[in-house]
């Protein structure tokens, strides 16, 4: 008895069509946020907030972002990694002042024009814009093109643009590192990005965009285009016949998943890496990462996008946690290992619940609902 | 050999009033010379046809007869090498399914064409698309326009879930449902859009009686207090004989024949193409 919906009612369509529409969620989920910012804040350590906390946070935008795509619209996408240095870069470039050419000088030449540093968390928000536009540009092919042929022409994307930042001196600034290095920048007289930051603050920073993100996407899947994009993935004919303009849907899918995408690249080099590298950190790898995450986690369910992206992080620290720590093994046999498990567990979820953590979960709510009796 | 045009009823005639008291109007969509080829194959012969507002119209014909192509040149499927469709007096140019929809045209599939990892519910309401209209940011927040399209759209969707007696299974993913059901809630998918032209591809195939009673009864129901116009494929003869009120029949991508039930049931080129007749 303790999940029911009994005694539950609605009188109301409104009512009905909530989010959580059955009170024992409601509250639980209003308690989780009254933690998540009353709470854990005051309890978090530099250890908590780097191994595992913000991790968490960014790549569940990252998760969410490419389950717009692939678990509700069904286009599948390895250009992930490429979209979050898209954010990643856009955002560099905003922060630190962007020197633009502007085509009105004297005699036709153009002009340097530099625009001034922008606020960290507007610079975040103009990162994702950026790569929703770049996401647009790459979704083009889906208009043509599905299932596998669409994921190597995703892939290209990725490719593509790792290139890019590897090769267009002018999105590092020049340096001769080729890194892009965050300075330090504050919100509200806190330092979010640099070297110098507070856990709690940088914690506070990125729950923020992951609340209101998740939100959004929960808003987005259940209105009306949420339902044309599962109908143009659960079948596209039929979808296109009852009005749904499929260029549209698609194009959306692209730009919102990628806008997600984005704002993960540009936390996670912004507020929790500092400085990265772009084929170390968004390489293809982290593509499948990610696509790890929302299968395991449970494609078109945003709260499996959570759960994989909890997983994923949790994995390998508490794999390094009990190998090395507990059994004293040597640190690389324990990462080879980690591959080994994650590898195994993409399949065995594949086969065994490719609806991944997401349906668990409704499993164990419905067992719930009875328990302790069992008829 | 008789003539096809001494069976067609002489167009264009007036409205009337049908036995059973239904208004049946002017043509709504009239399909002149349709020529539509497979590289060499022709799957429609220069086929000309009309339906009237308010009818009943079926299509039938053996099977390879070019009906599910006909049915796809009207919904926009199918682009036809010839000839012309004329949609409420205008001359539809050539159009995307998705344009076709939001001029009022809706549709159900041969074999059922579903959303099946959506509830019931979800479904019919993607019926809803072309009536909603809030944009991105409305909706992201679920503020104003969308929150207020959402409650009105469901409105009309439950009034179609009750019409279809399928409440129960309102929250159900479509994917569990038995066929029959699945059948109905295609059918209530395309009925919520409010079609001026409702499109019906082997509504009954593979239902036992009762099933089929049940269809029978929704169809002549949506024709009678919606007054929607509906052209239905079927292969069961005494439904289509039942419900319709004009026939058009194809064989081997050419009509054969045009009108009423009975004067379909006694023409004798209709009689040979499904019974078989001895070339000779």
């Amino acid at each position: 008895m303790l999940y029911r919906e009994v005694g539950d009612f609605k009188t109301s369509y409104k009512a009905d069509g909530q989010t959580f529409p059955i009170a024992f969620d409601r509250y639980r989920y209003y308690a989780v946020l009254l933690i998540a910012f009353a709470l854990v804040p005051f309890l978090l350590n530099d250890y908590w907030v780097k191994a595992i906390v913000l991790p968490f946070l960014i790549y569940s935008i990252a998760a969410i972002g490419l389950n717009i795509l692939t678990g509700y619209c069904g286009q599948v996408s390895l250009g992930s990694g490429g979209f979050m240095a898209v954010g990643a870069y856009s955002c560099y470039k905003f922060m630190t002042g962007m020197d633009i050419w502007l085509p009105f000088g004297e005699n036709g030449e153009s002009i340097q024009y530099a625009l001034p540093p922008l606020n960290i968390f507007f610079s975040v928000i103009l990162g994702g814009f950026t790569t929703a536009l770049v996401g647009i540009l790459f979704g083009l092919p889906s208009l043509r093109i599905k299932g596998f042929y669409l994921a190597v022409a995703t892939l290209a994307a990725q490719f593509f643009l790792v290139w890019l930042f590897n090769k267009w001196s002018w999105t590092y600034n020049y340096s001769a590192s080729g890194q892009i290095t965050a300075p330090e920048r504050l919100l509200f007289g806190q330092a979010i990005t640099g070297p110098s930051t507070e856990p709690w603050a940088t914690y506070l920073f990125c729950l923020v965009f992951v609340v209101v993100l998740a939100l959004v996407a929960r808003n987005l899947t259940r209105g009306h285009l949420g339902r044309s994009w599962m109908a143009i993935r659960d079948m596209d004919i039929a979808a296109e016949i009852i009005g749904v303009n499929p260029m549209k849907a698609k194009l959306t899918a692209f730009a919102i998943s990628s806008f997600y995408i984005g704002i993960a690249g540009a936390l996670l080099f912004a507020v929790y890496l500092g400085a990265v590298e772009v084929g170390e950190v968004y390489g293809i790898q982290k593509s499948f990462l990610v696509l790890f995450m929302i299968i395991i986690g449970g494609l078109g369910s945003i709260f499996g996008s959570f759960a994989g992206a909890a997983f994923m992080v949790l994995l390998p620290v508490l794999l390094k946690n009990v190998l090395v720590g507990q059994l004293g093994w040597a640190t690389d046999i324990a990462a080879h290992l980690e591959f080994a498990i994650v590898g195994a567990l993409i399949i065995v979820f594949l086969i065994a619940e490719p609806h991944g953590l997401a349906q668990l979960w409704r499993v164990i709510k419905e067992k719930l609902r009875l328990w302790p009796f069992p008829h | 050999m008789t003539d096809v045009s001494t069976i067609d009823i002489p167009t264009p005639y007036q409205p009337y009033t049908t036995e059973d008291g239904r208004k049946i109007g002017d043509v709504v969509m009239e399909m002149k010379n349709i020529t539509l080829r497979f590289g060499g194959v022709t799957a429609i012969k220069d086929i000309s046809f009309d339906i009237r507002e308010g009818e009943v119209r079926a299509i039938i014909g053996p099977n390879g007869a070019g009906k599910s192509s006909m049915l796809n040149v009207i919904s926009g499927f199918y682009h036809p090498q010839e000839g012309e469709i004329w949609y409420r007096g205008e001359k539809r140019p050539p159009m995307k399914p998705y344009e076709i929809a939001r001029q009022g045209i809706a549709r159900t599939f041969q074999n059922i064409a579903l959303f099946k990892g959506m509830t019931t519910l979800d479904n019919i309401m993607t019926g809803r698309l072309t009536h909603m209209k809030s944009g991105i940011l409305a909706q992201a927040f679920w503020k104003g326009r969308a929150e207020r399209e959402e409650i009105e759209q469901r409105e009309k969707a439950e009034r179609i879930i009750d019409f279809l007696e399928i409440q129960a299974i309102r929250k159900a993913p479509v994917g569990s449902l038995p066929y029959g059901l699945q059948k109905r809630v295609e059918l209530g998918r395309a009925l919520v859009a409010e079609p001026s032209l409702l499109l019906l591809d082997e509504p009954m195939a593979g239902m036992n009686v009762e099933e089929k009673e049940d269809m029978s009864r929704f169809i002549l129901d949506v024709n009678d207090e919606f007054g929607t116009t509906i052209a239905l494929i079927e292969h069961d003869m005494g439904v289509v004989m039942d419900i319709s009120d004009r026939v058009v029949v194809m064989d081997y991508g050419a009509k054969i024949g045009d009108g009423t039930p009975d004067e379909v049931r006694n023409n004798q080129q209709v009689i040979d193409a499904y019974l078989g007749v001895s070339h000779d």
